[in-house]
């Protein structure tokens, strides 16, 4: 291991940290694509230079950003003006271009899903909140966008094709919106079963595709949401985070609206783990690198205030599964501290020892080391982070 | 020659500095300076009117000439000083804040 390169969105651009391998001096480059929301930035298992950026913005819609070098010169796929014409003369462009899929074909395409009001709604597209680049093949990437739907791009990011299945599934009718939107938010692949994924969206639930994507099953038995008509539905839960370690797929963690949940056999049931933590709401969950039984989440004070207990930002770590969490809270703010951490904004290294990274709605972004033991801000006064990932480079 | 201001946000991700001249033979419409600006930066579709139905983007508006043309047809015949390059043509971001 060489270097660490942690990929920042920010509600007002993408920031790239870097450190060499002992992680305590960090270099803040950005912000890159300046006052857009940035989604996702999340590079390629196969190639880490290539990086791919889900940039939105409520005024110019979508772009998917790529840069294959690491982060330093990015593109809009496919929108070179010397890419050949479509039929109507007009060049390709659309890296952008995410149309749900209405054909006879492929999946049971729907038109509508149930809105605020009850009323059904037609399903519009939003942004892409989730990028996750396939484990084999550098050209292949997944998005996760609002109004929830899974597409897939096999060439690099130039061109985006919804997996109809999954929005086609006999739930959709009767998913909604979450607070944030009806949003695919996590995508996670099984790195022993190219046909297996999980994802979740709020305010849905869990699913599980052991087809390559084509068709999928609800996996939220076990989940009680106090804040539906029927707290144990097959679906309506706003699934907040899953994540697994690679080397065990069958087992997954999940944060909850409220509570921390886990199954063993890969979604088909879940148990609570929640155990003695100070709150069990909350949005992130992380595994350690090496321990899988080691787990990370981010206590917040409930759904109406997103914010830490106490005001204190404390990490809880489990070194078994759930149930027994510590509070690690060396090197950070212990009284006065009103941020709150997002979904996507934790994530680790694969260093030795584990590092563990987290960014806040307040700006910073904090850095451990050491398996969460002690923590340190790589830098403070970013715009409100919404996502981190981590490359560990060689 | 048609001129054509973008606002900021698109002006960097067209690596646009400064005003846009686009070459129109014929008629000057909302919707033919959009198709000119589109193919000759393609990266700017989806950004302003849907890829599919080429509808405005809700918070995108179009000044010509002191005038709010944002809800005329995109097909009407713009006023002559957009037609001779005598005035831009502005692309605005709606406003919004707090």
């Amino acid at each position: 291991m060489t270097a660490i390169r942690v990929l920042v969105g920010t509600r007002k651009g993408a920031f790239i940290l870097t450190s060499d391998a002992k992680r305590r001096k960090w270099s803040v480059e950005g912000p890159h694509f300046a006052g857009w929301e940035i989604y996702h930035v999340a590079g390629s298992p196969v190639n880490p230079d290539r990086i791919f950026a889900s940039q939105t913005s409520s005024w110019f819609g979508q772009i998917i950003q790529r840069s294959d070098d690491g982060g330093k010169n990015w593109i809009q796929p496919g929108s070179d003006a010397s890419v050949p014409s479509d039929n109507a003369g007009m060049p390709q462009g659309e890296s952008n271009k995410f149309v749900y899929d209405t054909s006879d074909d492929t999946g049971k395409p729907l038109t509508t899903h149930q809105w605020y009001d009850g009323t059904q709604h037609p399903w519009e597209f939003e942004r892409v909140w989730h990028l996750e680049p396939s484990l084999s093949d550098p050209d292949t990437v997944y998005a996760g966008v609002e109004d929830a739907a899974l597409f897939r791009s096999t060439d690099g990011g130039v061109t985006w094709h919804e997996l109809a299945g999954l929005r086609g599934h006999v739930s959709g009718p009767s998913w909604q919106p979450g607070a944030g939107g009806l949003c695919l938010h996590t995508i996670v692949m099984d790195p022993e079963n190219e046909d297996r994924m999980f994802v979740a969206i709020s305010a849905a639930g869990a699913f599980r595709t052991d087809d390559g994507g084509f068709t999928w099953k609800p996996i939220n038995c076990g989940l009680v949401s106090e804040y539906i008509p029927e707290p144990t539905a097959e679906v309506g839960h706003c699934v907040h985070r899953i994540a697994i370690h690679p080397t065990r797929p069958h087992v997954l963690f999940m944060q909850k609206h409220w509570d921390v949940m886990r199954s063993d056999d890969a979604g088909e049931t879940w148990h609570e783990v929640s155990g003695n933590l100070p709150s069990d709401f909350g949005f992130p969950v992380a595994v350690h690198a090496h321990e899988p039984e080691t787990i990370y989440v981010v206590p917040i004070e409930s759904d109406s205030l997103h914010y830490p207990p106490d005001a204190k930002l404390r990490v809880y770590r489990s070194r078994n599964g759930g149930n027994e969490w510590e509070a690690l809270t060396e090197g950070l703010p212990q009284e006065h501290c009103y941020v709150n951490v997002l979904r996507d904004a934790m994530a680790v290294d694969t260093a030795d020892p584990c590092g563990i990274y987290f960014g806040t709605t307040g700006g910073q972004v904090y850095a451990s080391a050491n398996e969460g033991d002690s923590w340190a801000p790589i830098v403070r006064d970013l715009p409100a982070v919404l996502s981190v990932e981590v490359q560990t480079l060689s | 020659m048609i001129r054509v201001v973008l606002p900021l946000h698109l002006r960097t991700l067209s690596k646009v500095d400064g005003e846009v001249q686009l070459d129109i033979g014929g008629l000057v419409t909302t919707n033919t300076i959009l198709d000119a600006l589109e193919a000759r930066y393609p990266m700017l579709r989806g950004t302003i009117r849907d890829h599919e139905t080429r509808a405005r983007r809700p918070r995108v508006r179009f000044f010509a000439v002191e005038e709010d043309v944002t809800h005329d047809s995109p097909d009407a015949r713009l006023p002559e000083a957009i037609a001779t390059g005598a005035a831009p043509f502005l692309i605005i971001g709606a406003i919004a804040g707090g």
